[in-house]
């Protein structure tokens, strides 16, 4: 990560001085819900709505949010593994997808996924060896040279090629799944790595060795990381940026730190001081959060999180905050109109 | 409820598309369409009219409809060996069928369900073997031979029971009484062979998934006796195995054609087999029309029975 | 963040499976079926009825044609003619032989038929799902929607009868069973997530079904099919018995079972003989499936 010196009024809150490797603009998925005895569709699930953020290059962007709050559908989203009902992702400045842009399967060669459930994710008739090198064989290296690369990388994610390469799934522990799955995505020399919820499975002992090993491996093979997690923790642990999702929409993006140090959004707040902290100088005396999230399907109108928050006033029922920089850090977004001067919420500042 | 009346919206389609099947297949022989619905010895006039009424002269899709108006009203044509409506012909017949079909579901469920309970209550013992072994026999019998086989061994060998028919001198009226149940019995053990079979082994199935389930330790350690656990078992098997047992029926009035043609028992099953070897197209169509629909009800009933006995079956 | 340590990636601090045998799922299956006495005694009893078929004509004493008069309904035992004579004098042993080849083609063959077109639609169907799924799986409900006896005799009675449309109609009727268990279980297979990583990985559609979806629909698919030979194999010989197939003087033992019919008052034990085949051939077959299935249904 870079510093930037001089505060940037582009609302992408990209890091200064890093190229933007990643750039998500205006990304929505909604999901048709079929119900009724004519099975028609009656309803969308707003999984993920227009949503915008960047990554930049060498960095970790930290994704959180409850279950449920399209977390995984970005993930997949980024994969092109569903297709975006609007927005646009740029890969390396070409737009994914788009004719004069990056071809998929060309994007899907330098961005891998590692998912969160080692066994699913893993063909069970295949042994480690084959579902490693599987990528590298569709992409036309020779099996005998993608057979090597797959034991190599065996060997770089700690797993001894030797005795591990002709086992199947089932004979592996939950992390050393984890580590093939890994090692599968990397054996297209990718130059991204989404993690979706991918240690979240695993023992905490485990799920540390796991981490690590991504730490290793991110400065080997200079990658840049999505990781996504439900736990803020491992997110505080290992990322540069943090961005915060509520039910489809992000509601607050920036450093780690000045996430964790200084949150602005009540939901941020509320997530943070829900996390069991060993550290009674780092508490945040907020209310917990209370309930399930709100249904997708018919979600609040203004500040979706207004039927929760415990600052919530007529206007964050009315008008839907944008996402925007206040004050002097240009890289801090928050979508709250508490923070937006002059948004008819009491306790916002004055206009400037 | 919901569930219940997708269910039945479900079988309107289902039902349409079996009749477009049954429709089709006077298109795909090697004769004329026309040709096969008309006798060999029809005037031209007769012609004609036949060509008409079943508007042959009119696109396939107008034919179907027109075919489906009349098959709807219980209008299949005239058999071309009786010169009768093909409908007078199947009702009958299919009256006898279901006879046959009804004493053998009866006997077969009766059978399987106590042997298939048995079965599952003494897992891995001898009986459990013997059981499940009668179930393979069932299901790997040809109905056919062992119509044969019962008629060597009662009719040929021990002179017991009439080898054929389904009353003294070929009558075809049938009545309740002892004359007449003798002739009933070889042709419906033999239909029950596979019934029985997968009726056992379906109860099995089924009692050894609920003997398999938590509640029935719980109960014996509360002391209740096995009987009362056997009860509660059997309770909870039985939507299941009624669902099967109700299959078999729909199975069985389409499927004892064999049994039927080696007993000279006068249902559907023979009146099918004679209507193809005297090439009577309506009277093949009619029957297998009626049939069908005879089937597609019946699973829609049974889907019904078994989601109102049994709340718990969740459907999509 | 107390718990997480530096430690070394590859520290393997949790190998839960001690020796470990890499079978695979093929090898795996095989064992299991060394290991069960009953499914490999049926299985021979059928290796050995296929042998017999397959070398009928050095096995047999005669001419499977060949009328002999003297010889007709001659009771079993009587020397040169082990298994007694048909109604037309020729020798059973030699007829039951030449019948079996005749018999299990006529069985055999709509069932991988129907594994090739049941088996492709349903896989399709369940991999892209949506629409598509629609489409085949309503039209596979419809045939499914008739009686199984019903259907097939429905169809060599439009197509006419001979062994040609016999075959089609047995294709017909055990193609939308089949489609329905591979629909069911590629949806299932479809759900994993191995699925998206192969996506994910640049392959195509055909690449994933081929090498991730079909090792793992492949084994419930057969399990399902070798449980329809048995029904496949009474039905054809249950459609020549009523004379729709195989024509005389074939031997076929759904044929000669017909023939012999009418002299069950003179010489029943040689008549119910073709029968007797089809009962052996069927239980072998259902025994066969069911101890594949034992060997196959794997959870780990």
């Amino acid at each position: 990560m870079t510093d930037g010196p001089t505060p940037d009024a582009v609302a992408t809150a990209a890091p200064q001085g890093a190229e933007r490797f990643l750039e998500v603009r205006g990304l929505k998925k909604y999901f048709p819900v079929k119900g009724g005895v004519l099975n028609r569709t009656i309803a969308h699930v707003q999984a993920v709505d227009d949503i915008s953020f960047d990554v930049a290059k060498g960095e970790t962007l930290g994704i959180v949010g409850e279950s449920g709050c399209g977390k995984s559908t970005t993930a997949r989203l980024l994969m092109r593994l569903i297709e975006p009902d609007s927005g646009t992702v740029h890969f390396d400045g070409r737009v994914i997808g788009a004719s004069n842009g990056i071809p998929v399967r060309e994007m899907r060669r330098q961005m891998q996924m590692v998912f969160q459930d080692s066994y699913s994710s893993l063909n069970a008739r295949l042994p480690v060896e084959a579902t490693v090198a599987f990528g590298p064989i569709v992409h036309g290296v020779s099996r005998p040279e993608a057979r090597e690369r797959a034991r190599r990388l065996l060997y770089d994610v700690g797993l001894d090629a030797s005795r591990f390469m002709k086992r199947y799934p089932h004979e592996l522990s939950g992390g050393q799944r984890q580590r093939v799955n890994v090692a599968r995505a990397l054996a297209l020399q990718p130059r991204v790595l989404i993690l979706d919820e991918a240690v979240s499975a695993l023992d905490k002992s485990v799920e540390a060795q796991v981490l690590n090993l991504l730490l290793d491996l991110k400065k080997e093979y200079d990658l840049t990381y999505v990781f996504i997690s439900h736990d803020l923790n491992v997110v505080q642990y290992v990322s540069d940026r943090v961005l915060v999702m509520y039910l489809g929409q992000v509601v607050e993006i920036g450093p780690v730190d000045e996430i964790y140090a200084n949150p602005r959004h009540p939901y941020t707040r509320a997530l943070l001081s829900s996390r069991p902290s060993m550290d009674p100088e780092r508490r945040i005396t907020e209310p917990p959060l209370s309930g399930d999230p709100p249904n997708p399907i018919n979600p609040p109108s203004g500040c979706r999180f207004h039927t929760r928050c415990a600052f919530a006033n007529e206007v964050c029922a009315r008008v839907t905050p944008v996402l925007s920089t206040f004050g002097d850090d240009a890289r801090h977004e928050v979508a709250c109109h508490m923070m937006s001067p002059g948004s008819g919420h009491p306790d916002a500042p004055a206009r400037a | 409820m919901d569930y219940i009346l997708r269910r039945i919206l479900y079988a309107i389609p289902i039902a349409l598309g079996v009749t477009v099947i049954v429709f089709s297949l006077v298109y795909m022989g090697p004769v004329d369409p026309l040709t096969a619905v008309t006798p060999d010895d029809a005037e031209p006039h007769v012609i004609e009219m036949i060509k008409k009424q079943y508007g042959f002269d009119k696109p396939i899709p107008v034919q179907y409809l027109i075919w489906l108006k009349r098959a709807l009203m219980g209008d299949f044509g005239v058999s071309l060996q009786s010169n009768r409506p093909v409908i007078e012909e199947v009702i009958p017949a299919l009256r006898k069928t279901m006879m046959l079909a009804m004493v053998a579901t009866g006997l077969a469920f009766s059978v399987a369900f106590v042997l298939g309970v048995l079965a599952a209550y003494h897992n891995g013992t001898w009986m459990d073997r013997i059981f499940t072994g009668t179930a393979v026999i069932g299901v790997s019998v040809p109905n056919y031979w062992l119509s044969i086989v019962l008629v060597v061994i009662f009719a040929v060998e021990l002179n017991w029971l009439p080898a054929v028919g389904m009353g003294p001198r070929g009558s075809g009226e049938w009545e309740w009484d002892l004359v007449h149940i003798r002739y009933l019995i070889l042709p419906v053990i033999a239909v029950s062979a596979i019934p029985v079979g997968i009726i056992t082994r379906t109860t099995r199935a089924c009692v050894l998934e609920m003997l398999s389930q938590e509640f029935v330790p719980a109960l014996h350690s509360k002391g209740i006796t096995s009987v009362r656990v056997l009860v509660h078992v059997v309770r909870n098997a039985a939507p299941t195995v009624l669902a099967a047992t109700g299959i078999q029926f729909g199975h069985l009035l389409g499927g004892s054609i064999l049994v039927e043609t080696v007993f000279v028992w006068p249902g559907t099953g023979y009146l099918l087999n004679e209507s193809i070897f005297r090439r009577d197209f309506p009277v093949l169509q009619g029957t297998i029309a009626v049939l069908a629909i005879f089937f597609v009800l019946i699973n829609l009933i049974v889907d019904i029975v078994q989601t109102w006995l049994d709340p718990r079956i969740k459907r999509g | 963040m107390a718990e997480v340590e530096a430690l070394r990636p590859g520290a393997e601090a949790e190998v839960p499976i001690g020796a470990i045998v890499a079978r695979g799922y093929w090898g795996t299956v095989a064992y299991r079926l060394s290991q069960d006495p009953v499914t490999i005694a049926f299985g021979v009893v059928l290796i050995l009825i296929f042998l017999a078929a397959i070398f009928a004509p050095v096995l047999a004493p005669h001419d499977p044609y060949k009328t002999n008069m003297p010889m007709r309904l001659t009771a079993i035992g009587t020397p040169g003619f082990l298994l007694g004579g048909d109604e037309l004098g020729r020798d059973m042993l030699t007829r039951l032989l030449y019948g079996g080849r005749v018999s299990l083609f006529m069985g055999l063959t709509p069932v991988l038929l129907a594994l090739l077109i049941g088996g492709s639609l349903g896989v399709t169907a369940g991999f892209v799902g949506g629409k598509v799924n629609m489409g085949i799986m309503r039209v596979m409900d419809v045939f499914y929607a008739f009686p199984t006896v019903l259907l097939a005799i429905g169809l060599t009675g439009a197509l006419g009868t001979g062994s040609r449309n016999l075959l089609i109609a047995i294709t017909v009727i055990l193609s939308p069973p089949i489609a329905r268990v591979a629909e069911s279980v590629t949806t299932q297979v479809r759900a994993f997530d191995f699925v998206e990583a192969a996506r994910a990985s640049g392959a195509d559609t055909s690449t994933i079904i081929r090498v991730h979806v079909l090792s793992n629909v492949l084994g419930p698919i057969l399990i399902y099919t070798t449980s329809l030979v048995s029904v496949s194999i009474i039905i054809s010989a249950g459609l020549s018995f009523l004379g729709f197939g195989v024509t005389p003087p074939t031997a076929d033992w759904g044929l000669m079972l017909a023939t012999l019919r009418t002299t069950i008052w003179a010489n029943p034990y040689v008549a119910v003989l073709p029968g007797l085949m089809i009962f052996i051939t069927s239980m072998c077959f259902n025994l066969l499936s069911d101890g594949m299935r034992n060997a196959m249904d794997m959870r780990f």
